[in-house]
Order: C-alpha cells, then structure tokens, then sequence
C-alpha cells in the first residue's frame, strides 16, 4: 500500500518500464505476454500523437500503467479515446492510481481534439467493470458480436 | 427487466441512507421521499439489517443509518436479498421449452441476462450516487 504523503508521478511509459508492465499484467490476467507489450511500446513509439501509454510511479517503482490510442471511423464511430489496458499493481489497488491514470490518458484525449473514451471488458471481469463504472462510464451505442469459427 | 416492488423499496432505502451515512432517517421520511407506503418498508428494512446495510438506531431521532461499504456494495447485493437473479435453468414443462425454437429463444433471453447481471453486478451504491448526483447538476446528456 502507498503511504499517505507518498508522490505518485504519472509519466510516459519507457522501454525500461517494460519490465514491470508485463509483471503487473500477468499478476493481473495470469499469463505473461512479453512479445505483446514489446509490440505494444513500439507501436506507441511510432504512433505517439494518438497513442498515449502512461505509468504511475513512486520511489521510481512503477505501480501501475494505462494504455489508449484516439482512433477515428472504426465500426462507424466518430474519432474516440480507447481504453486498451489498464492495470495496478494488486497491493496497491484502490489506493486511487487507476483513476490518476485514466484522468492523465483523458486529459491527453481532450487537448487531441476528442470528447469520448471508450473501452471493453469482459462481462466476467467485475473488478475492471466496477472501475470503470465508477469513473463514470456507461454502456455505451455499440454492441460487440463474435462468433465461434469451430462451428 | 422489472424489479419487483420489494427490491426496489430496498435500493431506495439503500441509496437513500447511503447518500446521508451520518444522519438517520425515520421509515417514515424514506417512504415519504418516495411516495411509498411506510408499513411495505418495515419488512424490507428488516432483511437490510440483517444483511448489514443499514442499522436500527434506537431513541428520540433515532431511525434507519447505512451501515455497509458504499463503495464495496453492489445493486446485485441489494437485489438479491428480495429476488433470484441467478442464470435461468429452462423449465421444460413449459410450453414450447422443449423444442429447438424454444431452446434458441431461450439462448437469446439468456445472452440479456447475462448482461443485466454484469451491470448489475459492476454499480456500487457508490456510483449510482454519483450518477444520481450528476442528474441532480441538471448534466442528464447520454454519455
């Protein structure tokens, strides 16, 4: 748990952060997807007008990480902030760093031009839904669809 | 989906006590507020006692104060205290259940509850007090 007094500093995600990013992650989904965040960062280092990928730090320990890119006409929407990761280290979690991140990543949104952040989660994942309802988001006009390609 | 008459007098209460935790509020002032028989109340404040989430106080002014974790307790925690919201196992003694239609319908019906559910179980009376709150701001926009 953080401290009361600790200072949490919210910056851009480095290649040195990797590391860390991928053991929150797998702490958190339980599988450790290496090859996906290097892609990931290089990604967000060829793309960073519209890519934001944000760490929150303290005593130079990195807590927690937020990942989101603005994405314009995809299934028809208008351009929009998405949401694609988010995640907290497990002994640090509603110690309010998530909501620290997400207001970071919607600041960013807004000064490029957007007014919407959306994202998906799975319907099991009550943790991650309960977050995000409490930062005030709300089902939203679109409605996700899959089909099992074994039948 | 419609809430039957207790689960809804029961997220009142709730959410009623929840918005004011320091002050106690009398089955009278909660029906009131909402235009609801008091005596319909007094069974449903009972079983909220009794799951922790709201507490009796006794003595001039005393009524009803919240007593749970606004922020840890659900709508799906309050609900099922009156009613079963649990995944439907078809009843195959009704009428059509049995056949492939029915079991088709039946996958459909069950795809709604599922999400009914998950909503359900993602608000806390923490949220929907801030939701309540932005409506109060007069900020009822679709997000």
């Amino acid at each position: 748990m953080i401290e009361t007094g600790v200072h949490i500093l919210i910056r851009d995600a480095t290649e040195l952060d990797l590391g860390a990013i991928i053991a929150i992650d797998a702490q958190i989904s339980g599988i450790e997807k290496t090859a996906y965040w290097q892609d990931a960062y290089a990604e967000y280092q060829r793309h960073k007008v519209n890519r934001v990928f944000l760490v929150a730090t303290a005593d130079d320990q990195v807590l927690g990480f937020i990942m989101g890119e603005i994405r314009a006409w995809e299934f028809g929407s208008e351009p929009c902030g998405w949401v694609f990761a988010i995640g907290v280290l497990e002994n640090h979690k509603l110690t309010g760093i998530g909501a620290r991140l997400l207001d970071d990543l919607c600041r960013h949104f807004k000064q490029n031009g957007v007014n919407k952040v959306r994202t998906m989660t799975a319907k099991q994942d009550n943790e991650l839904l309960s977050f995000f309802r409490s930062q005030g988001l709300m089902a939203g006009p679109y409605l996700q669809l899959e089909k099992d390609l074994s039948d | 989906m419609k809430l039957q008459r207790a689960t809804l007098l029961g997220l009142y209460a709730v959410l009623e006590l929840a918005d004011q935790p320091e002050q106690q509020l009398s089955r009278t002032e909660i029906a009131d507020k909402f235009q609801l028989s008091s005596n319909h109340l007094s069974k449903v404040m009972r079983e909220l006692g009794k799951a922790g989430l709201v507490e009796a106080v006794r003595g001039v002014g005393g009524g009803y104060r919240f007593s749970g974790n606004a922020k840890r307790t659900t709508l799906m925690d309050v609900i099922s205290l009156f009613e079963s919201f649990k995944p439907d196992s078809p009843d195959m003694r009704e009428p059509g259940k049995h056949t492939e239609v029915g079991k088709a319908l039946d996958m459909v019906m069950e795809e709604i509850n599922e999400t009914t559910r998950a909503t359900l179980n993602s608000i806390s009376i923490n949220t929907l007090l801030m939701l309540k709150n932005k409506i109060a701001k007069g900020d009822t926009r679709e997000e």
